[in-house]
Parts: C-alpha cells; sequence; structure tokens
C-alpha cells in the first residue's frame, strides 16, 4: 500500500519515534510484536466477536434520504454513533487492550480530552477486569462533568492533569509521564493516531474496519464499492484515518478531512492545524503542529473538546503533504448549525466533532450523481450541554 | 580542537558535578550569573536547560521552571546570545539540554553552528532518536566538535548501551530510575545494582548518574558508582526559593558535596 508507515516508521517525512530513552523499551516491544500479535487468527477471532457482540458492528451504512435532497447528493452516514458507547473510538480500545493482554501488562493508562476516548477506555477494562487510570485535563473534567463520572461509574482512576492549560495536550503530557514512571506492566492506550510508531499505524489499522465495512456495504446497495467521496472530521484523526484507510489507494474517491477553525481559522482561537501549523515534534512524532516561531506548542480552540488538539497524526500530515486529502475547516457556528440541522432532517443529534464533517456539505461542490459518505463519529448525548449554551435552535 | 567535556573527563575520573538548570530561570538573565557562581563554588560541569512548553521527560518541578522561564520570553536565540557573554567568564564545559521541536523550530544545522561558535561543548536531546543522529547530525556535530549525550535507563537493555556507548561523544548520561526528573532521598539497592551493572561493562566513555540527586547521600552514592552526578531538580527549587543568588549556590554546592 501506497500509504503505508516505512519500516522506520515514517509517513513520508512524518512519523518516527521522538522519545526520551526511559520509554525506548516499551515503544520497542509495541512495535515489534503489535503486527505479529494483531495478525494471529485467535486475536482476530477474539477481536471481531468483541466488536460484533460487544460494540455491535457492523454499524450501520444509512441512506440519509433528507440530507441527499438538500445537498443534491447521494448522501450515506457511517453510523458510528451507534457504537457501543456512543463513538468510534471504542474500536481501538478494544484492539489495544488485547494487545495489552498478550504483552503481560496488568495495567492501562489513557489521556482524554471530552471523554470519549477516556470512557471507551474505561469501558474495556472493566470488560477485561485490568486497572486503569485515565489523565485529564482539570478544565476538561469540569467541562465534561458526566463522562467523568462514567469513567468512575466503570471503575477507572481520572486523574485531573494540573499542568500548562489543563486540557488534552497536558492530559497527554502526564500519561507520558506516567508511562515513563511504570514502564514495565502498565500499557497506554493513545486514543488517536499520533504518538510515537507504532501508534499511529496500530490505531488506524483498528480503525480501519471502518472503511473496510463501507465498501462492503456500498457494493450491497449500489453495486459498488468505490463512493465519491468520504468525509470526516479530523482532530488527531483517528476516525478519519479508519474511513478514509481502505480507500487511500483508490484515488478517484476524493477523501475530505474537516478540521476544527474555531472562531475563525485567522482569529487566533482555531484547531485547523493543517491551515496553521508547522512541522515539528510534539508527544513522540515528527507531524504538523501549531507553535509559536520559538517552537512552544500553541494551545488550540475549538468548540469541540474532541478536535482541540494542536498537531495531526503523521499519516494525515503525509495525506496532506501530497496532497491525497483535501482539508477544509468548519468554524463553531459552521458546526453547530449543521449539528441542528442533521438532528432536524435525520433525527440524528451528532457529536460536536462529527457536526464539522456534517458542515463541510456546504464547503464541497457536488453533482447530483455523487455519492457521499460522512462518517457519523459520535453521537451528541455528551455534547447537552454545549448545545443548550449555544441555544440556537 | 578541544573539546572541554573530554578534557574535564580526561582530567577527573571521579567525583564529577553537574548541575543542570533552566535557562532564564527565575529570572531572565540570571543564566550567566547562575554559571559564574556555580563555578566559583566547585561545579565541573553545567546543563543549561532550553525551556519548552510540553517537557514530557521533566516532574513538576523542572515543568514549572519552563514555564515560568517561557512566562518571561526566554527562547533559543537570547538563550545563546547569553552564552556568547557568559563564555569568556567560565571555563567549565557548557551543555546545552533540550527537547527537539524549540531547536528544530530554529534550524537544527543553524543550532548547532552558533553553539558551537558561542562555546557550548556538548548537546542532549533526549527525544532525538538514534537512527535520526546518525542519519542526518552525526557528521555536522562531529565537524563542529559538538559533543553528544545520550540517556539510558534501567530499563535500556545491554545491547542498546552498548549502542549508545558508540555513539555518544563525551558521557553517557545513566538516568538514575525508570521516572520522570525529580528529587528523591537516597537510592534504592535495585538502583545501586543497575550502577553496577554499567561499571562491569566497562564503557568507552564514562557515565554521570542524574535524576533523583539531591541530597549529600545520593551525590556520594553517584560518585561511588559512575564518574558524578548530575543535579537539577533540587537546584532549580534552591533557585526558586533563593533571596541571594551567591550565598545560596554556594550552600547549595557545599551541602551537595559534604
Amino acid at each position: 500500500m501506497k500509504f503505508e508507515v516505512d519500516e522506520r516508521g515514517y509517513y513520508g517525512q512524518f512519523g518516527g519515534a521522538y522519545i526520551p530513552e526511559m520509554l525506548y523499551p516499551n515503544i520497542e516491544q509495541l512495535r515489534d510484536n503489535y503486527l505479529k500479535i494483531i495478525y494471529e487468527p485467535e486475536f482476530q477471532a477474539e477481536f471481531n466477536d468483541l466488536l460484533k457482540n460487544y460494540v455491535g458492528r457492523p454499524t450501520p451504512l444509512y441512506l440519509a434520504k433528507r440530507l441527499s435532497e438538500k445537498y443534491r447528493a447521494t448522501i450515506y452516514l457511517k453510523r458510528e454513533d451507534l457504537c457501543h458507547t456512543g463513538a468510534h473510538k471504542i474500536n481501538n480500545t478494544i484492539g489495544q487492550i488485547l494487545v495489552a493482554k498478550r504483552l503481560g501488562k496488568k495495567k492501562i493508562i489513557a489521556e482524554t480530552g471530552a471523554g470519549q476516548h477516556g470512557v471507551a477506555t474505561a469501558t474495556v477494562c472493566a470488560l477485561m477486569g485490568m486497572e486503569c487510570i485515565v489523565y485529564m485535563g482539570k478544565l476538561d473534567m469540569d467541562r465534561q462533568r458526566p463522562n467523568v463520572e462514567r469513567m468512575r461509574i466503570l471503575g477507572t482512576k481520572v486523574v485531573p492533569a494540573l499542568s500548562g492549560n489543563m486540557t488534552l495536550k497536558d492530559a497527554t503530557n502526564e500519561a507520558m509521564r506516567h508511562w515513563i514512571n511504570h514502564p514495565t506492566d502498565t500499557h497506554y492506550i493513545i486514543g488517536s493516531v499520533v504518538g510515537p510508531h507504532p501508534y499511529p499505524d496500530m490505531v488506524a489499522r483498528f480503525q480501519s474496519v471502518i472503511s473496510e465495512e463501507i465498501k462492503k456495504q456500498l457494493q450491497e446497495e449500489i453495486g459498488n464499492p468505490y463512493p465519491d467521496y468520504v468525509f470526516a472530521c479530523v482532530g488527531g484523526g483517528s476516525n478519519a484515518a479508519g474511513a478514509f484507510y481502505h480507500f487511500l489507494n483508490d484515488e478517484h474517491v476524493q477523501l475530505i478531512g474537516v478540521e476544527a477553525a474555531g472562531k475563525g481559522v485567522d482569529s487566533g482561537e482555531s484547531a485547523a492545524t493543517t491551515a496553521l501549523g508547522k512541522p515539528g515534534v510534539l508527544h513522540g512524532s515528527k507531524t504538523l503542529l501549531m507553535q509559536t516561531e520559538d517552537g512552544q506548542v500553541v494551545e488550540p480552540y475549538s468548540i469541540s473538546a474532541g478536535l482541540d488538539y494542536p498537531g495531526i497524526g503523521p499519516l494525515h500530515a503525509h495525506l496532506f503533504d501530497v496532497g491525497r486529502v483535501q482539508f477544509v475547516s468548519a468554524t463553531d457556528d459552521e458546526a453547530m448549525n449543521a449539528g441542528i440541522e442533521l438532528s432536524r432532517l435525520e433525527g440524528i443529534i451528532p457529536a460536536i466533532e462529527t457536526a464539522h464533517a456534517i458542515a463541510a456539505l456546504d464547503k464541497i461542490e457536488l453533482s447530483a450523481e455523487d455519492v457521499v459518505v460522512i462518517n457519523l463519529s459520535g453521537r451528541g448525548d455528551k455534547d447537552l450541554e454545549t448545545y443548550i449554551r449555544w441555544g440556537k435552535y | 580542537m578541544k573539546n572541554r567535556i573530554t578534557e574535564l573527563f580526561a582530567a577527573k575520573k571521579k567525583d564529577i558535578l553537574s548541575v543542570f538548570y533552566t535557562a532564564g530561570f527565575p529570572i531572565q538573565n540570571d543564566t550567566a550569573a547562575i554559571a559564574v557562581q556555580l563555578e566559583a563554588a566547585g561545579v565541573d560541569m553545567i546543563e543549561i536547560g532550553i525551556p519548552f512548553s510540553d517537557p514530557i521527560a521533566d516532574g513538576p518541578t523542572i515543568q514549572e521552571s519552563n514555564k515560568i522561564a517561557l512566562d518571561q520570553g526566554m527562547n533559543v536565540g537570547l538563550l545563546l546570545n547569553q552564552i556568547r557573554e557568559l563564555r569568556p567568564q567560565i571555563k567549565m564545559p557548557i551543555v546545552l539540554m533540550g527537547y527537539l521541536n524549540p531547536v528544530m523550530q530554529y534550524g537544527i544545522e543553524k543550532f548547532c553552528k552558533e553553539a558551537s561558535q558561542a562555546g557550548v561543548d556538548g548537546l542532549i536531546l533526549p527525544d532525538l532518536p538514534l537512527d535520526e543522529y546518525v542519519k542526518h547530525y552525526k557528521e555536522l556535530t562531529d565537524s563542529l566538535n559538538l559533543s553528544i549525550s545520550f540517556l539510558i535507563s534501567p530499563t535500556t537493555s545491554e545491547a542498546r548501551i552498548r549502542q549508545i556507548d558508540s555513539l555518544s561523544t563525551g558521557f553517557i548520561y545513566a538516568v538514575s530510575s525508570s521516572s520522570t526528573t525529580g528529587a528523591k532521598s537516597e537510592f534504592s539497592a535495585e538502583q545501586q545494582l543497575y550502577f553496577k551493572k554499567l561499571q562491569a561493562m566497562h564503557l568507552k566513555h564514562p557515565f554521570l548518574i542524574g535524576f533523583g540527586i539531591s541530597n549529600h547521600t545520593t551525590y556520594a552514592q553517584a560518585c561511588e558508582q559512575g564518574a558524578g552526578a548530575i543535579v537539577g531538580s533540587s537546584f532549580i527549587t534552591c533557585l526558586k526559593n533563593s533571596k541571594d543568588l551567591k550565598t545560596d549556590i554556594h550552600q547549595f554546592v557545599k551541602s551537595l558535596k559534604g
């Protein structure tokens, strides 16, 4: 595959494993074993069984008739919001906890922003009877109270990250520090296609079930596995990586990544990394990064707590670099309006992250024959408070 | 071309004391004054940290010093200016230590050249991968006579320690435990075993023990097992609480050496 990670862990100029030596043995162990482990028949059987009977896969590919009418194209929604725990995040946490068990790890740590990945991690830890600590920025804990309590109900210890601006980036820093301090018995379940190699590749593989199903389902629906477009929102980029994965080499399928413009790309309050970032190193990989001229990482902003990450996964940085994925961005207002519109037209309240992908329908010129798949990465229950505060419905 | 680090380790085999502090902390212009006092107090080498917004290998003390330095506007260009000013005032080696991203944005080649011209003797870039270093930067640092030190930890395999030994120049930075930076009151029996294992490996390069050295006990243990010790967090705490840099720095070094 043309866009596959190379043997050194790079996608073009992006990727690698930029980690302090204290983490090297962990990363080396994972790097040397992850492919062997995840392609064992026994692993595949357990993984697929859990995806089917626990997560609820395959998720439907739903023809959104009223949305299609409005945008004059054939629009399908890939219903990742119907996964157990309400988002695609669990595809990855199921995969990683099975890897962790096979590596002999006893404890799990994770970072979370909005709390979706934290909940998905807490869920699989409860399922497997493993001890779990989730780091979450203090500010995010205050903003996402229900998800904090969901994790606690599931038996996870939620530790506030008190450093920096106390959001996702800082939670990731704290999780990495924890891993440095507990290198032998602990596995770190990273929630997106970020971090040192092999994480971006491993997470993309676990999420690739999304595009694998889209292909099959489209074949059944329209007799052709290829849509004209796939839309997905991009924070770190895990749902987009999963939705794009099996289409990357089919260059006639146009892939659209939608970033959070916040209050506008040039407003100073944005999370549109491809528009605002430069190559840099954060959290173990070289990627596009929002930063000052001095190389200090900038705190991004978006109304959606799941998209306010200052980087994107190295795979996405590469796909942007070579032009395989077209990146657009949607502002807070555009996303919120799109969220309300989907609620009214299809009876589906999307997560605000996902609403950014819907908002891109206005930004891409579609023709009547086009078949569009939008990855509906998560449901909006967790965002009710934000919808209510926004209020324009 | 002489390198002060190589000269130091050639002249002094034991009890080397290297002190780490964050550039631009507690006050932006203190970088040089602190170094001068450290040398006067009998310190052998200094490691000056380049502040970064996301120091993942550091505990709370150094994190805070990074944040304060950045809030006051510290950056790589300013630091190089401070070193140009400092170099004629001290004889001991100067090592710059920092996360890769600020250096990368300054331009790695430009940074190495200017650092070398300013009188820097060595670099420690903990998140620069070994293979990247070999592929892209070794030739450059060798040509500039800049020493490069890599970290090893108790979980580093013997094969990798050998590889690091063969690629290092100057000294090896032996992290005392699997941990982020920060003070500890003594070393465990397990840590002592690790130091003994390192000693028994008869590496080409001397190793200094760092992370967790905060008092005379840990300093003496490090000196017994390795070529000496690196002290960071506890010195940052000393600086943070200091009302009179000169007195407090001399007192700090004296209490360490015992």
